[in-house]
């Protein structure tokens, strides 16, 4: 079965974020990105599906920044195809969608499995919409596909850490949020051959005629509601402040 | 205004967040307004009965909602809003409500606003908060036209307010179109007991990304010890296999109300925030001193973790 990945570059949330004068979008001119950790898992999911069970792993993303370094960094992990998707694209869920499902609906594909949601998805998750646009079923918060009979046995999370089992019978789009195992770790070496030896694909995003449904008003950092008492000193300060209250707590 | 819930339950049990979402509606809908509940299952009709908040259920019954797979169920909740929008739908930001918001939304064509902490409706014009950036930047959004369905985090509203008793008017509902599935449910599969019940526990030392490496666990082992408490992690850590599920705080992990939760390296996502924000002493310990965790804790210190926890589990 040939899967394809989505993959989508987020700001690094490890970074300051700063809100545009606009005050309707982050500050991006400093901002630095970071592949989806979902979509990492993403691609792990599908490469353990391709080496247990065959078929080929197709990466696309939409093109942004960083978005070569991503799909090189997917083919040097062992993405078969990796494509970029170019032309105008909106900045939301629905449009991402829209292109996704243009590009992949003339591809050979079976399944796709994409990250169940990033941190920036205001108008709803890109995989469950982009299903809707392939006219297929969709699981979210998955963290296992295996072949099973002529379909797939995949694992969903529920709370509490009970999951169930489904059995699909392909096509479909599966949102990840956690591969079988850690997603590999490819060094920069490696990335650097693939961007010799890979042939990035361009495909053009069509017609993406589709809106969020509605509109950002403001961005804002969350009003701090008192929020903690910060404890400062030295190392020994703090832990000798932190030792007391624990003490009259417990 | 008209506001629909979608009642999610499972093994027989509404969830917490569907009284939180009826609560919310209630005060959505105001005088003259209506509360409608989106009941599913094969079955579950009894489950009304707790729906007392409402002023009316729909109820769907079929084999295939017995359990939740999620293409049954995304055209049975579709099927159950066709003809009665305009309204707004408000469903949890849930495992299940993951599937349904974006699946309904996009079948109905109605505008989906993911990650919320809240919505308005003032003179029909509809407005929501939304969580995003792993909860570090808020977005309030404007929706064009008069539906919309709502994804809303855990917690935001009071479960309280969406309790009452006595039964509302059922009315019953036949679907289309659920016999012929590409899903199938087998089996729903129950945690394995791990090798301590971090619910049951007082003092929880919680570990997330910022612990950095397996071997660097021992340090919150030491300092929990110290404390006759338990250490537990947020998700990332079990991910990575550094600690089992059953160790892991959050909304796909355990919920945990501890006397005192001590955070190290946990950014405070919104589903982490979920399983832990009802502990009733919160300490977090995190270099970034913008992390989000900081608003939702009592102390804070925004240090090196590798620098604070030995010097504390010393002072103990
Ligand atoms: C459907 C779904 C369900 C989920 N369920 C859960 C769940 O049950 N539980 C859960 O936790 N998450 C869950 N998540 C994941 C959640 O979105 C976050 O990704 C996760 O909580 C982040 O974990 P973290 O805080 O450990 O890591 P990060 O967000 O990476 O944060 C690490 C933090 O460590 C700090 N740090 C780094 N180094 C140091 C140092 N030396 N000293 C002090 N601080 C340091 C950093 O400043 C940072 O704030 C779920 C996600 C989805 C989509
Ligand atoms: N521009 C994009 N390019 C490729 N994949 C995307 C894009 N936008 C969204 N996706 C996929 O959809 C997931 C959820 O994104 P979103 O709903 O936009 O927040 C991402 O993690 C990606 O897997």
């Amino acid at each position: 079965m040939n899967i394809v990945v989505p993959i989508k570059q987020v700001p690094d949330l490890v970074e300051e974020l700063e809100i545009a004068a606009s005050g309707k979008d982050l500050d991006r001119e400093w901002l630095k990105y970071k592949i989806n950790e979902f979509d990492d898992h993403a691609l792990e999911e599908a490469l353990c599906f391709k080496e247990a069970h065959g078929g080929q792993v197709i990466a696309v993303a939409i093109d942004g920044e960083d978005v070569d370094k991503a799909l090189y960094t997917a083919a040097a992990k062992g993405a078969d195809r990796v494509i970029k998707i170019t032309g105008e694209v909106a900045d939301n869920s629905h449009a991402h969608a829209r292109a996704l499902a243009n590009v992949i609906g003339q591809l050979d594909w079976n399944m796709v499995f994409i990250g169940v949601q990033a941190v920036d998805e205001r108008d709803g998750q890109t995989g469950v919409i982009l299903a809707h646009y392939l006219g297929v079923p969709h699981i979210s918060v998955v963290t296992e596909v295996q072949q099973s009979g002529g379909g797939v046995e995949v694992v969903k999370e529920f709370g509490g850490g009970i999951v169930a089992k489904l059995e699909v019978q392909p096509p479909a789009v599966f949102g990840i949020q956690a591969a079988r195992q850690t997603p590999r770790y490819v060094p920069v070496a490696k990335v650097r051959r693939a961007m010799r030896g890979t042939e990035l694909e361009e495909m053009d995003a069509g017609s993406v005629d589709v809106t969020a449904g509605s509109e950002v008003v403001r961005l804002f950092k969350p009003e701090s509601k008192g929020g903690a008492e910060m404890i400062e000193g030295s190392p020994e300060e703090v832990a000798a402040k932190l030792a007391e209250i624990i003490k009259s707590k417990l | 205004m008209k506001v629909f819930v979608v009642a999610e339950h499972m093994k027989g049990q509404l969830a917490e967040t569907t009284f939180e979402l009826l609560g919310k509606a209630r005060a959505l809908a105001g005088d003259g307004g209506e509360v409608i509940a989106l009941l599913g299952g094969h079955g579950h009709k009894d489950l009304a009965a707790q729906l007392g908040a409402a002023d009316k259920v729909i109820y769907a019954d079929h084999p295939a909602l017995e359990q939740f797979n999620p293409q049954a169920w995304c055209k049975a909740v579709t099927q159950m809003l066709q003809g009665r929008l305009p309204g707004l739908v408000l469903v949890s930001y849930s495992s299940q409500g993951m599937d349904l918001a974006s699946g309904v939304g996009t079948a109905l064509d109605v505008p989906v606003l993911a990650y919320a902490t809240d919505v308005q409706a003032d003179g029909g014009r509809i407005t929501v908060t939304s969580q995003l950036y792993g909860g570090k930047i808020m977005a309030e959004s404007a929706v064009n036209g008069d539906s919309a369905i709502v994804a809303m985090l855990a917690g935001v509203a009071p479960a309280d307010a969406g309790r009452a008793e006595g039964s509302p008017a059922v009315e019953e509902v036949s679907l289309e179109g659920l016999d012929a599935l590409q899903v199938t449910f087998k089996e729903l599969v129950e945690p394995e007991g791990g090798d301590v019940d971090i619910t049951k526990a007082d003092v929880i030392v919680s570990v997330g990304r910022g612990i950095q490496s397996e071997e660097n666990i021992e340090m919150a082992e030491a300092l929990a010890q110290k404390l006759g408490g338990v250490v537990a992690a947020s998700r990332p850590i079990v991910d990575a296999k550094w600690l089992p599920k059953s160790r892991q705080v959050g909304k796909s992990g355990l919920k945990v109300k501890p006397k005192l939760y001590i955070a190290l390296g946990i950014s405070g996502a919104p589903e982490h925030i979920e399983g832990m924000k009802d502990s009733e002493t919160i300490i977090a310990i995190n270099s970034d001193p913008k992390a989000p965790i900081f608003e939702y804790a009592h102390y804070g210190v925004a240090e090196d973790l590798f620098d604070v926890v030995p010097a504390l589990t010393e002072k103990l």
